[in-house]
């Protein structure tokens, strides 16, 4: 480490100790997030098994294209901020602050076909309780469907915001020289959370848009 | 004996003192006492709650319209389980005491313990606000279809309030796991952690795995109270008993959430002041993490009449008795510990007898409701009200007491008045019994919960309890004046006034502001006393004659 560098807060001995409990601390609330997302998740295929025909024929009128390349654009994403890790960790600053440009170029591309998704949606009618037509093979839960999704994406949109707006926080660190290869702990917190808002995702595709729609 | 202790003159209640050095402060004690100042504030709104239940009961014809009684009784469970209950003992005597106990120098995130005390009073913000306009009144479980459609309640401002609150659960919760993992000191292994830091980390695992699940299914209600799309409501296709699982998915946790801290402080207590070496000490950490993980596979005993199949009500039941098990460990685990003791009845351990004999008797009356059939009988009456708060006032709130009496001279430096708070202990006491114990009697007799009035012939009872009550009003007041007047006129504590063996009594009253000169070595097992002559080896290796 150069001379001058972080000093650990005073409840650490040491900056490892200190990224070491960093990234713990990320770990145990990823735990909390699971079971959020999951008791959603839970709910949603509690209604999905009783009404698989209803259910599938709504999921049909989700916009494929949007979701498949999202899914592209998010694993990428992915590789990109591991790669910003490893540049970091070779002290490689441009390459960092480029590989962090990417993964949030990456992100916010895919709130914007997110969004235009969500246009597509209420084009079709079938935005609940604000515009939103039932079909006659789905009723009555078929509505059931679009109130999930519109619970699901949207707050999976919000984390994926929060994970950009955390890439911007490490872009300024990384500025400032706050992240060297001795110490760059945090970017290894964003970087997991990054990648559990990919995971969530990894679950939320196939249960939307692929089951049932062969 | 203070060799871990700081010079005099830099404790952290005095190091420095301006409004802002508390507002913008990272100690994880002085963010104690600021949770403390907020859950006593919300302690005395669900209190003016209950004492207008009482005074309503006291006569079948009441005191209150029937629809400002279903908001009182509502207000009364959501500020007591969310506001006070839940937060009680882990975000006061856990932030103040766990890393303390644990040889730190501060909580592994202390930005994040102070931004949790910013959530919760915000959501304490938002609870007022809803009490003002007028209140809700689906009860404090949210139950769908009433909330979402018939309720005319501030039922949307309720749950935003219980939503928030949660993120403050985690935020503190997600701390006491991660300091617990990373900041013990050396020596300090996990069989040598003290008891009520176990108690605090397997509680702090309930919070981060439960809480979410309640932060969903309230999220689902407000969407569905909010755009009336009827996620629970059967003419859109929706299903309400699916509500009922995942809301007691989280609100079993929830109550050993409330009850398992509680264990911790009285695991103190009892080994403290029966001078032994608690009984079973592995036994009682597994305990602790049983009870953990058990808890959350017995939700649907909630359900019995709610229209779930028959044998999953069976298994959900057994679970129910096996989750009783750890529990019973620890209570003969304590009175093992009574055992050959040198005990000496100070008012902490009288707080912890009061805790056990209650969690007994409302432990084995949670059995009683957790049995098929007889649950069909009791389901919804006050049986089960007296039950559950035998639990959660006779054993959490009494172990909250005692732990605050046994802490105090750590806290504030200064002893209380032991007459007086050996007086309202016994009043806690006698006073808890008086108010709660009719309730199993009237239970039985057949008086529903939540109703605002009842059969004239049940008025007897419900005057016993409702005179019990104000003993307890008193019981609980008086530890407010005397303690007070302890912070200004109390005798100095000393580092030790108890002569226990825990970290936090090795260090000065009140601790300098992080805690420790140096870092302590821990080199003995927690709880080494010697009841023949009094002495014991503290934590850090000293041995006291």
């Amino acid at each position: 480490m150069r001379s001058g560098a972080l000093r650990p807060e005073m409840q650490f001995a040491t900056l490892a100790q200190q990224g070491e409990t960093a990234q713990l601390g990320m770990w145990v609330f990823i735990a909390t997030e699971t079971l959020f997302f999951g008791a959603l998740l839970f709910a949603y295929f509690v209604y999905r098994n009783l009404y698989p025909e209803e259910f599938a024929q709504a999921a049909k009128e989700t916009v494929l294209w949007c979701g498949i390349l999202n899914t592209g654009l998010l694993l990428t994403s992915s590789l990109t901020m591991v790669l910003a890790i490893e540049a970091a960790a070779a002290g490689r600053r441009q390459a960092l602050t480029n590989w962090l440009l990417a993964t949030a170029a990456l992100g916010i591309a895919f709130i914007l076909i997110k969004s235009y998704e969500w246009y597509l949606d209420y084009q079709d009618g079938v935005v609940p309780a604000v515009h939103f037509f039932m079909k006659l093979d789905q009723a009555p839960a078929g509505e059931l469907f679009w109130v999930f999704y519109f619970i699901a994406t949207p707050l999976h949109a919000l984390h994926l915001s929060i994970g950009v707006g955390l890439l911007f926080f490490m872009l300024t660190r990384a500025r400032r020289g706050e992240l060297t290869s001795g110490y760059f702990a945090p970017l290894e917190v964003v970087g997991l959370y990054w990648s559990f808002v990919d995971t969530v995702w990894i679950f939320l595709f196939p249960a939307i848009y692929l089951v049932g729609r062969s | 004996m203070a060799a871990l202790a700081a010079d005099v003159g830099t404790d952290y209640l005095t190091s420095e003192n301006t409004v802002r050095s508390w507002l913008l402060t990272r100690d994880h004690k002085r963010i104690g006492l600021l949770f403390f100042a907020s859950i006593t504030f919300f302690f005395f709104i669900g209190g003016i709650a209950a004492t207008l239940i009482r005074l309503h009961l006291a006569t079948p014809s009441g005191l209150l319209q029937p629809s400002i009684y279903n908001r009182v009784f509502t207000m009364h469970g959501i500020v007591m389980v969310w506001f006070f209950l839940i937060p009680s003992i882990p975000t006061t005597l856990g932030n103040f005491v766990l890393p303390l106990m644990i040889g730190a120098h501060d909580l592994a995130f202390p930005r994040i313990n102070l931004a949790s005390w910013y959530v919760f009073n915000l959501s304490g913000l938002v609870l007022l606000y809803a009490l003002i306009m007028g209140g809700a009144d689906a009860g404090w479980t949210f139950y769908p279809p009433f909330s979402t459609l018939y309720s005319d309640g501030y039922i949307l401002v309720a749950a935003l309030a219980v939503f928030v609150n949660g993120f403050s659960t985690i935020m503190t919760a997600l701390n006491f796991v991660v300091t617990t993992h990373r900041l013990r000191a050396p020596g300090m292994t996990w069989m040598r952690l003290p008891l009520f830091v176990w108690a605090i980390y397997s509680v702090s695992l309930l919070m981060l795995l439960a809480t979410p699940v309640l932060a969903m299914v309230l999220l689902l209600v407000a969407a569905e109270r909010f755009l009336q799309v009827g996620l629970f409501d059967p003419t859109h296709g929706g299903d309400p008993i699916l509500f009922q699982h995942i809301f007691w998915f989280y609100s079993h946790p929830a109550v050993y959430i409330m009850i398992v801290p509680a264990m911790g402080v009285v695991s103190e207590l009892v080994t403290c002041f029966a001078r032994r070496p608690i009984f079973g000490y592995t036994g009682m950490a597994y305990a602790l993490m049983a009870i953990a993980i058990l808890s959350f596979f017995v939700w649907a005993h909630h359900m019995f009449v709610a229209g779930i199949s028959i044998y999953s009500a069976v298994v959900f039941s057994l679970m129910t008795f096996f989750v009783a098990v750890p529990s019973a460990i620890k209570v003969f685990n304590w009175t093992a510990t009574l055992h050959k003791g040198s005990i000496s009845f100070d008012a902490p351990f009288l707080y912890a007898l009061g805790f056990v004999l209650l969690f007994t008797i409302g432990g084995v009356t949670g059995l009683m409701v957790a049995t098929l059939g007889l649950d069909i009988d009791l389901h919804d009456t006050y049986f089960v009200i007296a039950h559950f708060h035998y639990i959660m006032v006779g054993g959490t709130v009494s172990a909250f007491f005692g732990g605050l009496h046994y802490w105090w001279p750590k806290i504030t430096g200064r002893l209380y008045p032991e007459l007086w708070a050996r007086f309202a202990a016994l009043l806690t006491f006698v006073g808890f019994n008086l108010t709660f114990f009719p309730q199993f009697i009237l239970g039985y007799l057949g008086m529903p919960r939540r109703y605002y009035t009842y059969a004239p012939e049940w008025q007897p009872w419900n005057l016993l309890s409702s005179a019990g009550a104000s003993i307890l009003a008193v019981a609980y007041l008086l530890p407010l004046g005397y303690l007070a007047w302890s912070m200004l006129r109390g005798e100095r504590a000393g580092p030790n006034p108890w002569r226990a063996t825990g970290l936090e009594w090795q260090t000065s009253s009140p601790p300098p502001t992080y805690n420790f000169a140096r870092t302590p070595a821990v080199t003995t097992a927690p709880y080494a006393y010697n009841p023949e002559n009094g002495s014991y080896v503290a934590q850090d290796g000293t041995v006291h004659a």
